[in-house]
């Protein structure tokens, strides 16, 4: 299968702490890809490069066909672009709070992609639909759930019709019983052929849903592989120990 | 009275108020701005409509100017004066605005592809309105009563009828009494606005 993403040597600093310290992996088109690690390890600060929201002080990185080299200048038409490559879907949702539900997912699609009105409330209807929101349309963001704030979130990122999804912890901020709802929504996405890659801390997710998980510390790719290998027989002791104090944390 | 509240008070108020909220606006994002020119020079502003009364203000734009050859009538030397007051004010009020909302609103339009200026229009504003409305409405309530500085420039607004009217009949109660009454008037109205304007930007928020 072609690679849909691949990061070369990506590293990022914020003044003189180096968050980020020579980050590579390829993901495979249709595939999900799981980013596990310590608080601190730099896997939140990786994901936000693939969107430019943290912009790499250097690194190549390449979503479908568009690579960007960002040791040098990039221009600000070839940023926009490359941010639209990708989906992101925040911890906290971040939904626009004065608008409906509707509105924040015809937003992106009418106002920046400009595409006719009709077709993106067509489009976001069905979006809504997708996941199990239909019904809410017309509501604003404050009489919503945690869980369905999240997957109005989700919807809002697919509406812009990106090559790739990105997952910021999007279960981290939930009750619990909320969880469920929004790893469904992920789950159908992945079986849809959607290339995601999700940084989290539910390892169950990982082990079902992703085809490949990195594990980040220290602000490197300590180890990468299968769900199986990783998470069940890790080869390095750093993973190994994260894992252990993850699945039985007392 | 009434028919200079109607063609002076008022209009001197509305267009100075609009006037200075568009300059405001240009303030406080130069006062945010990371380009340490922009912001020093939006500061030094700030700091000298603040910190002088307004009424040197009125008499340096009418009176003073003069001197540099640059004369200016009235009315629109009051426009021009009230404007730049308000500017200096609201800017403070729309820069505090701005900063309350989240840095997430501003990542999440970045990612669905927005630049500086749709972010602000789109997303920024509108919910820094919320905040900014109480304290913008204080700034319009004072900017009524302040045009009443206006009548030392020659500006036939209000007072200055009334102080007209006053002068040969020695009726000073009564004149400025009504005079008072109009003022008062207009903020009773305008505070109205202001309710049933902040009820509206609620509406979005939970109860």
């Amino acid at each position: 299968m072609t690679d849909l993403l691949t990061v070369r040597d990506v590293e990022k600093s914020f003044g003189e702490l180096q968050v980020l310290r020579g980050i590579s992996f390829d993901v495979p088109a249709g595939s999900v890809t799981a980013v596990i690690g310590p608080s601190g390890s730099g896997k939140t600060t990786m994901l936000r490069t693939l969107n430019a929201l943290d912009r790499a002080d250097t690194g190549v990185i390449t979503i479908g066909d568009l690579t960007v080299d960002f040791s040098g200048e990039v221009d600000r038409a070839t940023l926009t672009r490359f941010r639209l490559q990708s989906g992101m879907v925040f911890q906290n949702h971040n939904l626009f709070p004065h608008m409906t539900v509707l509105q924040n997912i015809i937003e992106g699609p009418v106002v920046v992609q400009k595409r006719p009105r009709e077709e993106a409330v067509a489009d976001a209807r069905r979006l809504l639909d997708q996941v199990g929101l239909a019904e809410k349309a017309d509501q604003y963001p404050f009489q919503l759930s945690g869980g369905q704030q999240q997957r109005v979130g989700i919807a809002r990122a697919l509406a812009l019709k990106p090559k790739l999804m990105l997952f910021d912890e999007p279960t981290s901020a939930l009750d619990p019983e909320l969880v469920g709802d929004v790893l469904r929504v992920i789950k159908d996405l992945a079986s849809d052929g959607w290339t995601m890659v999700v940084v989290t801390h539910e390892i169950r997710f990982a082990q079902h849903v992703a085809d490949q998980v990195l594990f980040l510390d220290g602000g490197v790719v300590v180890e990468s592989g299968p769900p199986q290998r990783v998470l069940t027989e890790p080869a390095e002791a750093r993973t190994r120990q994260f894992l252990d104090r993850i699945l039985n944390p007392i | 009275m009434l028919q200079a509240t109607v063609t002076t008070t008022l209009p001197l108020t509305a267009i100075s108020f609009v006037l200075g909220l568009v300059l405001a606006l240009f303030v406080a994002l130069a006062r945010i701005s990371p380009i340490r020119p922009l912001s020093l020079a939006a500061r030094g502003y700030i700091s000298v409509i603040r910190g002088t009364p307004l009424l040197v203000q009125l008499f340096i734009v009418f009176y003073a100017l003069p001197q540099l050859n640059i004369v200016i009538d009235p009315f629109p030397a009051a426009v021009i004066a009230f404007s730049l007051n308000v500017g200096g004010y609201a800017a403070e009020v729309i820069r505090a605005a701005i900063l309350s909302i989240p840095k997430g609103q501003w990542e999440a339009a970045q990612t669905i592809g927005m630049g500086y200026a749709t972010t602000l229009r789109r997303i920024i504003l509108p919910q820094a309105a919320r905040t900014a409305v109480p304290p913008l409405s204080n700034t319009l309530i004072s900017l009524v009563k302040d045009t009443s500085l206006a009548s030392t420039i020659l500006v036939t607004e209000l007072l200055r009828v009334a102080q007209l009217a006053a002068a040969p009949t020695f009726d000073f109660f009564a004149l400025y009494g009504v005079a008072a009454v109009y003022y008062w008037v207009i903020c009773f109205v305008l505070s109205f606005g202001q309710i049933r304007l902040e009820t509206r930007l609620e509406r979005y928020v939970a109860k």
